[in-house]
């Protein structure tokens, strides 16, 4: 299992590296650019005179504070996940070091 | 995935929020239901809301040189049925409304619906599936979430091609259009996403067997 697992990881590095090492965007004048932020640039190119009728309440006012809070959220997201996997690995060790001592 | 605030007519904003609506009453109703029969699952639900919580904050580059994010709605899909994911996922998407302006209130229906209700209900139904045909459990995860992953994309396609018709081509024309904004870039990340997915389902086959026992997710007498 564990070996599938480091394979699996390793596809997984091996397609997000692909796109950055081959040159899949050197044509673009943006070059990973957001696919939302492409979307609404397409709205706007056929739908000039369309007004967003909202604003967001709040924007990061810099690209800092915005990278700050999307960090923010995966590390939330993955302390808990690396909370759950410690306690049911911790959990399962100490059912199995317990086991041996009841069959003596 | 996310329409920009503003970014869909006041009539469209409405339908797609009243049609989100309901599936995110019924999915608290479904996350209180499972807490009661299974209390010990709170770990678990919280763990796969999380587990959505980071891949939706990961902007990851595609082939087509544009960057896009999995939405990590498949695990829980899986693990819970699709009606609990339609409240994690609302959580994902207000948090990034409010803190990020990622999407927007005016659009929340609109993303709530195809990320945390066209996802997890295509990740359920190609879960069962695959089950039902007895593919393996790794096969059947890979592919629910991969899917379900991609339908999001394509939902969110639909969305701005019926609020945005194409002025030469119309509906079918913008739906191209956004298709191939949205949905090409995101058939690598939905590949990573199913990928990832197996790897936590690997995990918990190890450590949470009896966990996964309880929810029936895999066949087995729970301890």
């Amino acid at each position: 299992m564990k070996r599938t697992n480091v394979i699996l990881l390793i596809v997984i590095a091996v397609l997000l590296l692909v796109p950055l090492l081959l040159p899949v965007a050197d044509h673009l004048d943006e070059p990973f650019s957001g696919a939302d932020g492409q979307a609404e640039a397409a709205i706007v190119e056929t739908h000039p005179d369309y007004q967003p009728w909202f604003e967001s309440f709040w924007e990061p006012p810099s690209g800092e504070i915005e990278s700050l809070l999307f960090s923010l959220q995966a590390a939330l997201g993955a302390g808990l996940l690396g909370y759950y996997f410690g306690l049911r690995r911790g959990q399962a060790e100490g059912r199995a070091q317990e086991s041996p001592r009841v069959d003596q | 995935m996310h329409i920009m605030e503003g970014f869909l007519p006041p009539a469209h904003a409405a339908a797609w929020t009243a049609a989100a609506v309901p599936f995110v009453v019924a999915g608290s109703r479904s996350i209180a239901r499972i807490l009661k029969e299974n209390p010990q699952a709170k770990l678990l639900l919280a763990t796969s809301g999380a587990f959505a919580f980071v891949l939706s904050a990961l902007k990851l580059p595609s082939v087509t040189g544009s960057c896009s994010h999995p939405t990590g709605t498949g695990l829980g899909a899986v693990l819970f049925g699709p009606s609990v994911m339609a409240v994690a996922g609302a959580i994902v998407l207000l948090f990034q409304a409010l803190l990020l302006a990622h999407g927007g209130i005016t659009t929340l229906g609109a993303n709530v619906f195809s990320m945390a209700i066209v996802g997890p209900w295509i990740a359920y139904g190609v879960f069962r599936g695959i089950r039902g045909l007895r593919g393996s459990l790794a096969v059947a995860v890979f592919f629910a979430a991969m899917l379900g992953d991609l339908a999001t994309y394509v939902t969110t396609s639909v969305q701005i091609a019926l609020a945005f018709p194409d002025p030469a081509s119309g509906f079918t024309g913008a739906l191209l259009k956004f298709t191939s904004i949205f949905a090409f870039t995101q058939i690598p990340l939905a590949i990573i996403e199913g990928l990832l997915t197996v790897i936590i389902i690997n995990l918990l086959s190890q450590y949470s067997r009896s966990e996964l026992v309880g929810l029936r997710f895999i066949p087995g007498e729970a301890k």
